[in-house]
């Protein structure tokens, strides 16, 4: 369960957004600029709402009436970005694992197994995040956030830099996670497509302020994205 | 000609051991500073860089005069630090370490900081969320990626302490064997009559040190592109 109450300024634009979702698959859905990026950046902690606050299964993140502001290496909620950001440095195994380390997880030998099967990256462990494709790369950040055990998954656009080859190539292995990884997920999208095909349910954001909330239906409805 | 003399041995080896405690000291303080210069914003920090780069626009006298006067024997700090630490920089080795480090220091720090404000920030972001606390983000991602820069900083480093002159025989004066350094050896060199042909044997030797920092350096440099491209 997410519960998030939150608004904050940035420059000339506003955020004022709450709704609560129990679905497996949010999506968060909107025209660019509508706020979705900020929106999952206060989830992630990595950005702080002026007023408001976030609750995930019972547990206050964010919270500024009580001042409670968990830092986001804290929250254990798995971020997948659209430009991945695999570490250059590091090979695809050390990407993979670093989460586990940074949690001081113990070593998960069949945890591990499975998340590099279900993305199809086995073959990819020892190469170096600069001579993976895309659509490899968006891949391997999956299997890098699912791999330290996040109670939640915010998938920022992950297909948003793929040509449309990439998309159709990664979109079933989005579907796979939702059906398998039994993470629930954060979903922002512009794509009305990718959302129907994803999310359990949708809140749509417009100009920093959501707009409707409900099941896929609602992207039916007659809306014309700013 | 090309025979190295015992006293010419002795400067370089002391060259090559204050440089080199110089830049091991200052290599931790250096990173420090070039992350809080790169990476924070704080009340004062005009002054803080102006202050590590005003050795590089000081007359080098005027620097070693300075540290004279506060690490001295009746210095400010040079006398509570004899008498509670026993650690005397006047006149010794130590002393001539100290001035090249704070010669040296600007050199060493602008290539780091450099580093430092090419990583990505997003990687550091990324590395947050998957629990990363913000010491284990530096030590993990920030400084791996800034790497080579920081030795790039340690080799310029080296290079300039080796050659210091100024401020170090303002400091610590020119003692055989404990603060005659290459520099201050060419300088006796060039002042005693018939020195001319030691003199030029150590400066070939300074050059030859001189171009390997800077051939190093720029290969750090090279490297640390590459490995911000993730090759």
């Amino acid at each position: 369960m997410l519960r998030v109450d939150v608004s904050r300024q940035l420059g000339e634009f506003s955020i004022e957004a709450s709704f609560s979702s129990e679905g497996r698959v949010t999506g968060l859905f909107g025209a660019s600029g509508a706020g979705k990026t900020s929106l999952i950046n206060m989830i992630a902690g990595l950005l702080r709402p002026d007023r408001g606050s976030i609750i995930i299964d019972g547990e206050t993140l964010d919270d500024t009436a009580a001042r409670v502001h968990i830092p986001a290496h804290r929250r254990r909620i798995g971020y997948v970005f659209q430009d991945a950001r695999l570490f250059p440095h590091l090979d695809v195994r050390q990407n993979l694992d670093y989460g586990r380390r940074m949690n001081r997880l113990a070593d998960d030998p069949a945890q591990r197994a499975r998340v590099t099967d279900l993305l199809d990256i086995g073959r990819l462990l020892d190469r170096r995040p600069g001579q993976l494709s895309g659509g490899e790369r968006q891949r391997v950040a999956l299997g890098r956030a699912l791999l330290s055990k996040p109670r939640l998954l915010l998938l920022d656009e992950p297909l948003g830099s793929l040509d449309e080859g990439r998309k159709v190539e990664i979109l079933p292995y989005l579907v796979r996670l939702r059906d398998e990884a039994n993470v629930p997920m954060v979903y922002v999208s512009h794509d009305a497509a990718e959302m129907r095909q994803l999310a359990t349910q949708i809140v749509m954001l417009r100009h920093g302020q959501v707009t409707a909330f409900g099941g896929v239906k609602v992207l039916s409805a007659p809306v014309s994205p700013a | 000609m090309f025979e190295l003399s015992p006293t010419e041995w002795t400067a370089i080896q002391l060259s090559l051991r204050v440089a080199a405690v110089a830049t091991l000291v200052a290599t931790p303080l250096g990173i420090a500073i070039a992350w809080l210069l790169a990476r924070r914003d704080f009340w004062g920090k005009a002054v803080v860089d102006a202050l590590i780069h005003l050795p590089l626009v000081l007359p080098p006298v005027v620097t070693g005069y300075l540290l004279l006067l506060t690490f001295g024997r009746r210095g400010l700090i040079g006398a509570w630090l004899a008498d509670h630490l026993g650690i005397v920089f006047a006149f010794r080795w130590t002393g001539a370490a100290l001035a090249c480090g704070i010669m040296s220091f600007p050199l060493l720090v602008r290539p780091i900081r450099l580093s430092i404000e090419a990583v990505d920030r997003r990687l550091e972001q990324a590395a947050g969320t998957l629990g990363a606390a913000p010491w284990r983000v530096f030590t993990t991602v920030t400084l791996p990626l800034a790497l080579p820069g920081v030795l790039a900083g340690m080799v310029l480093g080296f290079a300039k302490a080796i050659g210091e002159f100024g401020a170090t025989i303002t400091f610590v004066s020119n003692i055989p064997g404990e603060t005659q350094t290459i520099s201050s050896a060419i300088y006796s060199l060039i002042q005693t009559p018939d020195g001319d042909t030691a003199a030029l044997r150590l400066v070939v030797v300074s050059v030859v040190i001189a171009m390997a920092a800077l051939v190093a350096s720029e290969w750090f440099a090279r490297r640390a592109l590459r490995r911000l491209h993730g090759n």
